[in-house]
């Protein structure tokens, strides 16, 4: 029955960790290959989002459900700085409250895959899942 | 225990992909950048008024985008040279100002006007102000006034110079480098292509590797 469950919150923890480590990948191709130059607020998600790649690679091998502890405050900020990107890019949040008016405007859409997929709400998607994930770990811890 | 090959297996999947899509990118921008200079009428990789450096006769043209302010671009200089001086009557250099740093169109419109004096003039005066780049291109505080006097020794007139950086010949000129700057999606110094593809792997040896393989086609007979 222990086995059980933590071979479950292993698999909910790997899924984590192949979010976090694509999200890390996907972020420095578009930075690193496109040359697209990171705005500020990309930049603090990038700092929510890297160290969960590694994080999760240390709660995995071998699996570490206290990681949960250290994950989850990680994942919520970088979910509320992609909340407040996604935000921006959609013009809820006015031009005179944006926090970049130097350098890289966060509030220029630099890439739209098919159509409206944007870096920030892909952001905000990769960090959802996260916290989803790592809520259900600490139900199963909890029971 | 299978988890370990798991992760493993997985990080060389993602890394794998990373690498994958890195070539199609660049494959899909060098595909652009030869659409360009295929088709375009207007291509920025045929500016006769551009500073040239070697023979028309040669069949290789490296086209390099520099701003006069860039370390990298003060860097990479001796390797471009060394590769003009490698195939003296095959390759060439056409150089070209992408003057991304404040201060930085000053000092390109200065190097113009010492290109109106001869070419000899012109290359001096490209070596002294490269050399003396951390005199007068501070970051967050550059003082382009300052070229002038790493020019003393280049045998420039620098009073005729002082009086022509302005002339409208040199302005329409860098109005053109800028321009082209944006159609090649140039966003970096030093961008180089050869012979309109664009520069690979940015490094000495790949900078010799991709000429060379240039050179064996142009000159395949």
């Amino acid at each position: 029955m222990i086995g059980e469950s933590s071979s479950r919150q292993w698999n909910q923890f790997f899924v984590c960790w192949l979010i976090a480590v694509s999200a890390t990948l996907g972020s420095l191709f578009f930075s690193e290959v496109m040359e697209r130059v990171p705005c500020v607020l990309c930049w603090y998600q990038r700092i929510a989002m890297f160290p969960l790649a590694i994080i999760f690679t240390v709660g995995l091998l071998p699996l570490d459900v206290r990681c949960v502890r250290y994950a989850l405050p990680f994942a919520v900020s970088g979910w509320a700085l992609a909340l407040y990107h996604c935000l921006i890019y959609l013009g809820f949040i006015p031009e005179s409250l944006q926090p970049c008016t130097q350098g890289v405007s966060c509030a220029d859409v630099q890439i739209e895959l098919v159509g409206f997929v944007t870096i920030p709400l892909l952001s905000l998607l990769g960090f959802t899942f996260i916290i989803a994930l790592l809520l259900a770990v600490r139900k199963g811890i909890k029971q | 225990m299978k988890k370990p090959i798991l992760v493993a297996g997985a990080t060389i999947v993602m890394l794998g992909a990373f690498v994958v899509g890195k070539n199609i990118y660049k494959d899909q921008q060098a595909d652009k950048v030869s659409q360009i200079a295929a088709t375009d009428k207007d291509s920025p990789f045929n500016r006769q008024d551009a500073p040239m450096i070697g023979t028309i006769m040669a069949k290789v043209e490296i086209v390099e985008f520099f701003d006069p302010a860039c370390e990298a671009c003060r860097g990479f200089h001796p390797y471009v040279k060394s590769v003009l001086n490698a195939h003296r009557s095959q390759v060439r250099l056409s150089l070209r100002y992408a003057t991304l740093h404040k201060g930085s169109d000053y000092v390109a419109q200065v190097l113009e006007a010492a290109r109106m004096q001869g070419l000899d003039i012109y290359l001096a005066s490209l070596e002294a102000v490269l050399e003396g780049q951390p005199v007068w291109a501070e970051h967050g505080r550059p003082q382009p006034e300052l070229v002038w006097t790493l020019l003393t020794s280049t045998g420039l007139d620098i009073e005729r110079a002082r009086r022509e950086m302005n002339d409208p010949r040199i302005l329409a000129r860098l109005k053109q480098d800028a321009a082209d700057m944006v159609k090649l999606d140039v966003r970096k110094t030093p961008t180089l292509f050869i012979n309109g593809k664009p520069l690979r792997d940015f490094s000495p040896e790949g900078l010799t590797s991709q000429v060379a393989n240039e050179i064996r086609i142009a000159y395949k007979s």
